[in-house]
């Protein structure tokens, strides 16, 4: 509404090559960094400077849920707070809704962080002596928004996340999770483009957290936000990403949807994380059927023809259930009324466990 | 006196030819702030007394319980009665009046003065020593110079006040702003809030215990400093106070002395309940 993208398809945020380096000498830093090429441990050896965010590189595209996966000290936290520039970039660019983050004066960065990017907090930050619905109004009252309207539109968002019943509580009435509601109420209630999520439901117990996962991903896909959601559970990542990036010390290691790091981990270390990662739901059947010419060439006694059918997006789930019923040697995946590939046993038992990098499927 | 130095370093060498330096040279300048201070002072006692004790005493117990709650509005009925009860009502006004316009003057340097200092550090640590010397140099010896100066009265009562009450204001003031969780900071940043903003909205609430303590401390060091300059002149309560125990009168002191610890019941209640109102939610 408010910012003027150049055409519809380019992204809300672009960043591309940031760093941040902090310590005393980061500057000396940054310029070996850019005139020699140095990594993050010859600058922590010959600087004393620590890197927070390496070379990271990144686009979130409108109406997407991008993840940013990381363990503690992984600079997850500060990569997010360079978007709306709490934390200033060492070197590289940020393009958000267009505009170029570092390039804005005191005045305008105010006005993009008051109306482009809403946040929300780990620890949340409700003001306590102020109600729910003043904290839910308190991002109107600073852009001075008149009383009446910002009321208004406060009760409306935390209508939206489901606490219309609560509005003249004060925060220290409510319970962790609709503590968390509010300051998603707060952080929509401006209706900026971009909620940038900073671990918000970590503090949270399970159930409670996997409600709100799911209820903000519909809320934000409804509302037609894109967000950044910055975690250190892969699990949440992938309930919630439309895109994941799995951050390690201050670089992003790998990007791609759930299934794709699940299926190709970039590294070890990714593969670590996915190894615990239940695959009934993510893993598809194209992704571990074999060809069927191959199949065919492979097994040339067996009839695919005759083999049960399903589609290239069945889950795991699903193929295991019609391996239990039927029986057979094989499933074939139709694609457009073609049979395009086999799952045989073998493939989905790889395909549940995980396959080795450079392994081949098994017939 | 024996010394291991053969001489004797005395500050008072220095200080005392300052003031009157300063005296000789400056002495308009004193002679106005002195009437604007008396003028100032003079004004807020003629509120103070502009009605009959009996009906003072209602008023303020009516005040009492429309900003704070009825148990401050009948402590305000028992410690004024008192006074007046004691013949002692014109003291009790008279220490009232130093002691509201010598606060009103200390917060008004020591709150702008404590967050410029939890603004910068080097503010904060250049003021810390000038504040320590400030606050552990026996009260009165600020009366010295002050009389030196403004000579005998209410006015280098005030002055003297303001000094001493002013550094646990600022103090406060410094360490509720600093106490402040960042996350609050962070939001006002990521709301886009301007640093006014966040300094009235975010900041002050939040650091509003520490600073009601601040001005808590400030309220009833100034009092404690305004029945001492019961000695200079000031008038008052510590006058009476004064009185008593040149003349060793313990009933005239007594009596003072009770008023004393009545006033500053008040005030303390008064001020805290006034200031720390649970507020109703809007909308």
């Amino acid at each position: 509404m408010t910012n003027t993208l150049p055409d519809g398809n380019s992204p809300l945020i672009d960043c591309r090559s940031v760093w941040k380096v902090f310590g005393q000498r980061s500057e000396a830093a940054i310029k070996a960094i850019t005139e020699r090429g140095l990594g993050k441990s010859e600058v922590l050896k010959e600087f004393s400077c620590v890197v927070g965010v390496a070379d990271v590189s990144l686009t979130l595209n409108k109406g997407e849920i991008f993840c940013i996966m990381g363990l503690s000290g992984s600079g997850k936290s500060t990569l997010i707070r360079l978007f709306n520039r709490l934390i200033e970039p060492s070197l590289g660019q940020i393009f958000v809704c267009g505009k170029d983050v570092a390039k804005l004066n005191a005045q305008d960065l105010r006005a993009t962080r008051a109306r482009d990017i809403g946040m929300v907090f780990q620890n949340v930050a409700l003001l306590p002596n102020r109600t729910v619905l003043e904290n839910a109004a308190f991002g109107l009252e600073v852009q001075k928004v008149e009383k009446e309207r910002r009321l208004e539109t406060a009760k409306k968002a935390l209508t939206t996340v489901g606490l219309a019943d609560w509005v003249n509580r004060f925060p220290n009435e409510l319970s962790g999770g609709m503590q968390q509601r509010v300051g998603l109420a707060r952080a929509i209630a401006s209706d900026p483009d971009i909620i940038l999520m900073d671990e918000p439901f970590s503090a949270l117990d399970p159930l409670i957290r996997r409600q709100l996962q799911d209820e903000f991903r519909e809320l934000s896909k409804t509302l037609g936000k894109s967000a950044i959601f910055i975690t250190h559970d892969l699990d949440e990542a992938i309930r919630i990403g439309d895109r994941i990036a799995i951050m390690k010390d201050g670089a992003i290691i790998q990007v791609g949807t759930a299934e794709d790091i699940i299926l190709n981990p970039a590294d070890g270390y990714v593969a670590d994380f996915v190894a615990g990662i239940s695959r009934l739901h993510l893993v598809k059947a194209h992704s571990v059927m074999h060809p069927v010419a191959a199949f065919t060439a492979a097994r040339p006694d067996l009839d695919v023809s005759r083999f049960s059918r399903t589609s290239p997006e069945a889950d795991v789930d699903e193929l295991i259930h019609i391996f239990l019923d039927g029986g057979q040697d094989g499933v074939a995946v139709l694609d457009d009324g073609a049979v395009v590939g086999v799952v045989t046993p073998r493939s989905l038992l790889q395909g549940v466990k995980g396959k080795e990098p450079g392994e081949a499927t098994a017939f | 006196m024996t010394t291991i130095l053969p001489f004797t370093i005395s500050p008072g060498n220095f200080v005392a030819p300052a003031a009157s330096w300063l005296n000789t040279n400056f002495h308009p300048l004193f002679a106005a702030i002195t009437s604007v201070a008396d003028a100032i002072l003079n004004a807020v006692l003629a509120v103070l007394t502009a009605l009959p004790p009996l009906w003072m005493i209602a008023v303020v117990a009516v005040l009492a319980w429309l900003v704070a709650n009825w148990r401050v509005s009948l402590l305000a009925i028992f410690s004024l009665g008192f006074c007046w009860a004691m013949g002692l009502w014109n003291a009790a006004m008279q220490t009232v009046d130093l002691v509201i316009v010598a606060v009103v003057i200390a917060v008004a340097i020591a709150f702008p003065m404590g967050i410029w200092a939890s603004r910068d550090k080097r503010v904060e640590r250049t003021l810390r020593p000038v504040l320590d010397v400030m606050q552990t140099v026996p009260p009165w010896v600020y009366l010295i110079p002050a009389v030196i100066i403004f000579s005998l009265g209410r006015v280098p009562a005030l002055i003297a006040t303001v000094v001493y009450g002013a550094p646990p204001m600022l103090r406060l003031t410094t360490l509720a702003l600093n106490q402040v969780p960042k996350p609050f900071l962070e939001l006002g940043d990521a709301l886009g809030s301007a640093r006014s903003t966040t300094l009235w909205k975010i900041e002050l609430p939040l650091a509003k215990p520490t600073l009601l303590v601040g001005l808590n401390q400030c309220i009833l060091l100034s009092l404690a400093m305004v029945v001492l300059a019961g000695l200079v002149g000031a008038g008052g309560l510590g006058s009476e106070v004064t009185r008593g125990l040149s003349r060793m009168e313990m009933g005239v002191g007594l009596r003072a002395g009770l008023s004393i610890v009545a006033i500053a019941l008040l005030l303390d209640r008064l001020s805290r309940a006034a200031l720390d109102r649970p507020r109703r939610p809007a909308g």
